[in-house]
């Protein structure tokens, strides 16, 4: 009887689908609200930034190139601290049931979504309370903007205090996707101002249709988009935080597309003919950083003589199934500035240990931080320490492995005089090699609150990176990143692990979905074959 | 009647203080500290985590916070999400409803089976129908349930096909929900087959939340109907003369539901514990999965308003249970 | 049992009264199957060391997800196939018994042991101390055990021993609660007067005189919390916040294996299939004992 009742609403499904293309994304977690600006999820932007919201400049599909997005075009005065954006007339703003535009996308709206977030003054900037903008913080956009000027109607001006290369790819990050002024008056007046966060009014390619908790999320398309409008109807989040329930249901063609699969199904992926996989280096690094002011780690030969003693290809074998590419630099292959001229380390047990009895070293114990949590760049640090621990064990040292619950472990990891040395990660916010050297390698960033857990500050690498970052020109920018990854690599504050592969399983019957190197999901131009 | 309800409710009073101090302190020394765990990798300044700090509102005297909870707590508010910034409550109830639908199959899935096979068991002692349903009743006492729901998907969403995997309803089915109860929204909605698919999500996430009260309610039923068959008014009866089944359908298994009762009712915790491995297992967007996914995030106000309202259910449950049986029993009630 | 009227000597007494046990317990043929399970289980735990044919930690880079030995692409060396890094499941399996029944030997001493204590402080003292205890009773019970474990967890940090004593703390109050009442039942017996006439101490008389006298539910319900012990610290290995890997725990083995759910049934079965029959042979035993030891069931 069950399995009638089963079958009748299996041919009742089908019937009804043939009307409207509906598109259903396996997701893999919750978003944790609809406003881009006071989160830092990915899976919140792949909900909410991507689909419903555009920002002055986007990222071209596929690549972490910067084009024009709501603003048509731009000019940088000569000294790079003036940005003038002329922007694009007739954008429409979406609608829904409470809230009808009565006026195109403008300057206005610009001016309010940055206002929001740097300004304490404005209404909106704790609308809900508690709220923070941490991308717009973490970008140092407090510090670097001084000014966002109306011209007129479709020209805005905005004014920085120091001249910053990455400044029109930071705008084109979700914090800073722009959102209707009109809305948000019409909200205050109704005194529903959360509903900025629930019921999101964007200019992006799908309309935000309702949001179950931690069930599924519904967008249509959007007919009067801007750009190429979406050939699907209907778009569908399908909320599933297990990768082995998501297969599950990509092989139950109860969806369309998963993203992180377990590395464990990938060859069954790619032996089932129902399904194709997408596969793309992913924008992140995998490291062990050295304390570098601590001896005998503050000896860059003893690091380098480490780094040799582990076996690279084991730990991408071991804990990545295969999944990543050894790394030997520290920012990925897939960013621009990549040098691919530099040689990595061999593995050299024997190397290894003449290289630390030359040094001085022996009956060196270690400890090694393994995180306690599994991250897009580190599967299981754990079994990676293992591995460590048992080639170091090899060249004469003893490494302990030491792990703290994961927001100790990133305090304490920052700790100045931290004996050991640290696994971690990182995943680029916008494509941009400052957003990994700088934010992880440079001197600003050794001390407290910043990310350099190796504390390693060289003066040569660290003026490379501050040239790059007041250079327009992306060739210079090209040729002194390649010149500081010689020097990283020379120094060797961190054993690079790896690179993780980003695996994208989808029906057979998809086409049109673009990865993105930022691990974005995006849907505007994806099809169905009946 | 109105005086026992009244004593109870007075009773419930400094327990639920109690779980109040609990839900408090449990929260608060949780190691691990939000605001570093949202800087994530990145890192945070000394100075910016004293902002966050204290906009948050931790950096306020531990006893003053817990006035301040309490105090927020009368006036209906339970905080708010520090990861969706919005309030625990209206979070709470956009996901009961998702456990209240599963519990409820749950318990009446394990009533409606439960409750004849303990009678026909007792009424068949040591029959072959008695030892086989007394022992998958202890089978599925001993479920490892997390592991059994694994199995139902591997065999009959995996190698079958007959059920879906995961979610309340199929995604081609879109219509609003007034109640947030599935089985109820997908009959108003009227779309053809919306009931139905409803009804296919819930049977595997039923079945394996019902497993253990299922054996439980078995188990009990034969036991007190056991009893009740023993005792000499049911014997006076019978040797009267009386039918056999007057014996058991007049007095004996009136006088053994008392207990019964008293165990379905008791069943609700041990459903909440169960909810928390279901919904992991099917993706059930419930509350269970909810505190689960908070407590891993340090979302301290969601863990401790959680634990208040989890807690608060089920001693209102037990309330009710109570009040149930005492109306059953008026014995109970003098006493 | 206490109104023998025969005058014997204590140990006879105790002998008559174990043989009175066991003819009853025997009787009960679920029971001894349970008891011979749980034995068995013992037996594999004490002598894991010599019955696994592998290293549990032991990885075989060569033997990955290799099936049970008599599916197609199995290997004789691992009887029972290997999990995602190489190590053999029955090895595992094997001194996963070890953890099963430590867990349980623990949790049930921390909780019977706490239970007792605090339950004949409130049994035998009454009044506002009675009160007090409840009331915290009554309050750890109004959680879902799990929830309130998982939380303590969550407090104590992920762990083995962490898990253990969280799951005691959970139920401890059940013990409580049964010391206590029949601690109140027992105190009003003649033997407890008599023996406060007789000039016995608070702590002889709690101890020495009471306690024994309500063994028989406790003992009832240590076994069945020993069962839900090793499916609560196997919940816990799930929800990956009990023992950690590598540890070959049951649960923890079925939360690292539940990726490879549609690849691998075997990961993901046997542990389940482990937990399952001890948990069963643990509550049939649990069953027996219940029967033998409760005079109101003897009777019918």
């Amino acid at each position: 009887m069950k399995l009638f009742l089963v079958c009748a609403s299996a041919l009742a499904l089908s019937a009804g689908l043939a009307q409207a293309k509906t598109f259903v994304y396996c997701s893999e977690a919750s978003p944790e609200g609809f406003d881009p600006a006071p989160y830092t999820a990915g899976t919140t932007f792949d909900a909410s930034a991507h689909p419903i919201y555009n920002r002055l400049t986007e990222f071209k599909k596929g690549t972490t190139e910067v084009e024009p997005g709501l603003a048509e075009s731009w000019e940088v005065s000569e000294d790079g601290t003036e940005y003038t954006f002329h922007l694009r007339q007739g954008v429409k703003w979406h609608s829904n049931e409470k809230f009808t535009p009565t006026r195109d996308f403008n300057a206005d709206d610009v001016l309010f979504s940055f206002d929001r977030q740097g300004n304490a003054e404005n209404p909106w900037h704790q609308y809900n309370p508690g709220i923070t903008y941490e991308y717009y913080t973490a970008m140092s956009m407090p510090e670097l903007v001084k000014s966002v000027e109306k011209i007129d109607d479709y020209t805005v001006k905005i004014t920085l205090n120091s001249p910053e290369a990455p400044f029109l790819a930071n705008i084109a990050m979700p914090f800073a996707s722009i959102v209707s002024k009109e809305y948000a008056d019409a909200l205050e007046a109704a005194g529903t101002r959360e509903d900025l966060n629930n019921m999101p009014i964007g200019t992006g390619p799908f309309k935000f249709v309702a949001y179950q908790k931690d069930a599924v999320i519904r967008y249509a398309k959007n007919p009067d988009y801007w750009g190429t409008a979406p050939i699907i109807d209907d778009l569908v989040f399908a909320i599933t935080p297990d990768a082995a329930v998501r297969l599950q249901k990509l092989k139950a063609g109860e969806c369309h597309l998963m993203p992180y699969p377990a590395p464990a199904d990938i060859e069954a992926i790619r032996a089932d003919t129902n399904l194709k996989l997408d596969e793309q280096a992913g924008l992140n690094v995998g490291y062990l950083a050295y304390n570098t002011t601590l001896a005998p780690f503050d000896n860059p030969q003893v690091r380098k003589a480490l780094n040799m003693a582990i076996n690279k290809q084991a730990i991408v074998d071991a804990v990545f199934q295969g999944a990543a590419e050894p790394a030997k630099n520290p920012i990925p292959p897939t960013m621009w500035s990549y040098n691919d001229a530099i040689q990595d380390d061999p593995y050299d047990p024997e190397a290894a240990k003449a290289m630390l009895d030359e040094a001085g070293v022996s009956d060196l114990t270690m400890q090694i931080w393994a995180m306690p949590v599994q991250r897009p760049y580190m599967p299981n640090a754990r079994r990676t320490a293992e591995l460590m621990q048992e080639d170091l064990s090899k060249v004469g040292v003893k490494a302990e492995i030491v792990s703290y619950e994961w927001g100790e472990y990133l305090a304490k990891s920052m700790e100045a005089g931290r004996t050991g040395a640290v696994i971690l990660g990182w995943t680029g916010d916008n494509g941009d090699p400052d957003n990994f050297l700088s934010v992880l390698l440079s001197c600003d960033s050794a001390g407290e609150g910043g990310a350099n857990r190796a504390f390693w500050c060289n003066e040569e690498f660290s003026s490379l990176l501050k040239d790059a970052k007041v250079t327009a020109d992306q060739a210079e920018r090209t040729a002194l990143y390649e010149q500081a990854q010689v020097v990283f690599k020379d120094q060797a504050p961190w054993y690079t692990i790896a690179h993780s592969t980003q695996y994208v399983p989808m029906s057979a019957k998809v086409s049109g979905f673009v990865m993105s190197p930022l691990g974005d999901f995006t849907f505007e131009t994806v099809d169905i074959a009946e | 009647m109105v005086r026992f309800i009244l004593n109870k409710l007075l009773y419930l009073i400094p327990t639920f203080l109690g779980i109040t101090i609990i839900a408090f302190s449990f929260v608060r020394i949780l190691p691990g500290d939000p605001v570093l765990l949202m800087a994530g990798e990145r890192g945070v300044s000394p100075e910016r985590h004293a902002e966050l700090t204290a906009q948050l509102g931790y950096d306020k005297p531990v006893v003053m916070q817990y006035f301040d909870f309490l105090g927020r707590l009368l006036q209906g508010d339970f905080g708010t999400s520090l990861v969706t910034k919005k309030p625990v409550l209206d979070e709470f109830m956009a996901l009961f409803p998702a456990t209240v639908e599963l519990g409820l199959c749950a318990i009446i899935l394990a009533t409606v089976i439960g409750v004849p096979v303990g009678i026909l068991a007792a009424i068949k002692r040591g029959s072959w129908f008695d030892q086989i349903s007394m022992t998958t009743a202890l089978v599925g006492f001993s479920m490892p349930i997390f592991w059994w729901g694994l199995l139902l998907i591997i065999f009959f969403s995996g190698m079958l096909g007959w059920t879906p995997v995961s979610g309340r309803i199929s995604l081609l089915y879109y219509f609003p929900t007034p109640t947030g109860f599935m089985l109820i929204d997908s009959l108003l909605s009227g779309q053809p087959g919306a009931f139905k698919s409803a009804v296919s999500h819930l049977i595997l996430p039923s079945i394996v939340l019902a497993t253990i009260p299922l054996a439980v309610i078995a188990r009990q039923t034969r036991s007190a109907m056991l009893e009740v068959m023993g005792e000499d008014y049911v014997r006076t009866a019978r040797a009267k003369g009386m039918p056999q089944r007057r014996v058991i359908g007049v007095h004996a298994l009136r006088n053994a539901m008392i207990p019964v009762v008293t165990t379905i009712g008791l069943q609700i915790g041990v459903l909440m514990a169960g909810a928390i491995l279901t919904e992991t297992i099917f993706s059930w967007p419930g509350i269970g999965k909810w505190m689960i996914d908070s407590i891993s995030r340090r979302d301290y106000p969601v863990v401790q308003s959680g634990l208040l309202l989890i807690a608060g259910m089920v001693m209102l449950v037990n309330l009710l249970v109570d009040l149930t049986y005492g109306l059953i029993n008026p014995r109970i009630r003098a006493s | 049992m206490s109104d023998t009227t025969v005058k014997l000597s204590d140990a006879a007494i105790r002998r008559r009264m174990l043989a009175e046990f066991w003819f009853y317990f025997s009787q009960n043929r679920g029971a001894v199957l349970g008891l011979v399970v749980f034995i068995l289980l013992v037996l594999v735990a004490v002598f894991a060391s010599v019955l696994a044919p592998h290293d549990p930690t032991v990885q075989y880079r060569d033997a990955l997800l290799v099936p049970p030995v008599w599916q197609e692409g199995g290997r004789a060396e691992f009887l029972l196939g290997t999990d995602a890094v190489g190590r053999d499941m029955l090895s595992r399996l094997i001194y996963g018994a070890q953890y099963s029944l430590f867990i349980g030997i623990v949790v049930v001493s921390i909780a019977l042991f706490g239970g007792i204590i605090i339950g004949l402080l409130a049994g035998f003292y009454g009044s506002w101390v009675d009160t007090v205890i409840m009331r915290v009773m009554d309050v750890i019970l109004a959680f879902p055990s799990l929830l309130l474990a998982l939380v303590l967890v969550a407090i104590l940090g992920p762990g083995l021993t962490n898990a253990m004593i969280a799951i005691a703390i959970v139920y401890q109050p059940h013990f409580a609660r049964l010391t206590r009442a029949a601690v109140m039942a027992e105190q009003k017996r003649e033997y407890v007067t008599a023996a406060r006439v007789a000039g016995a101490g608070n702590l002889r008389l709690m101890f020495k005189t009471i306690l024994p006298n309500c063994l028989a539910p406790l003992i009832v319900q240590a076994t069945l919390s020993f069962s839900s012990a090793v499916l609560d610290s196997a919940a816990l290995g799930f929800l990956g916040m009990g023992a950690q890997p590598p540890a070959p725990e049951w649960g923890t083995m079925l939360a690292e294996a539940r990726e490879f759910i549609l690849r691998a049934w075997w990961v993901v079965t046997f542990p389940g299939l482990a937990i399952l029959i001890s948990v069963l042979a643990i509550n049939l035993m649990g069953d027996g004992l219940r029967d033998a030891l409760d005079p109101k069931l003897k009777r019918s």
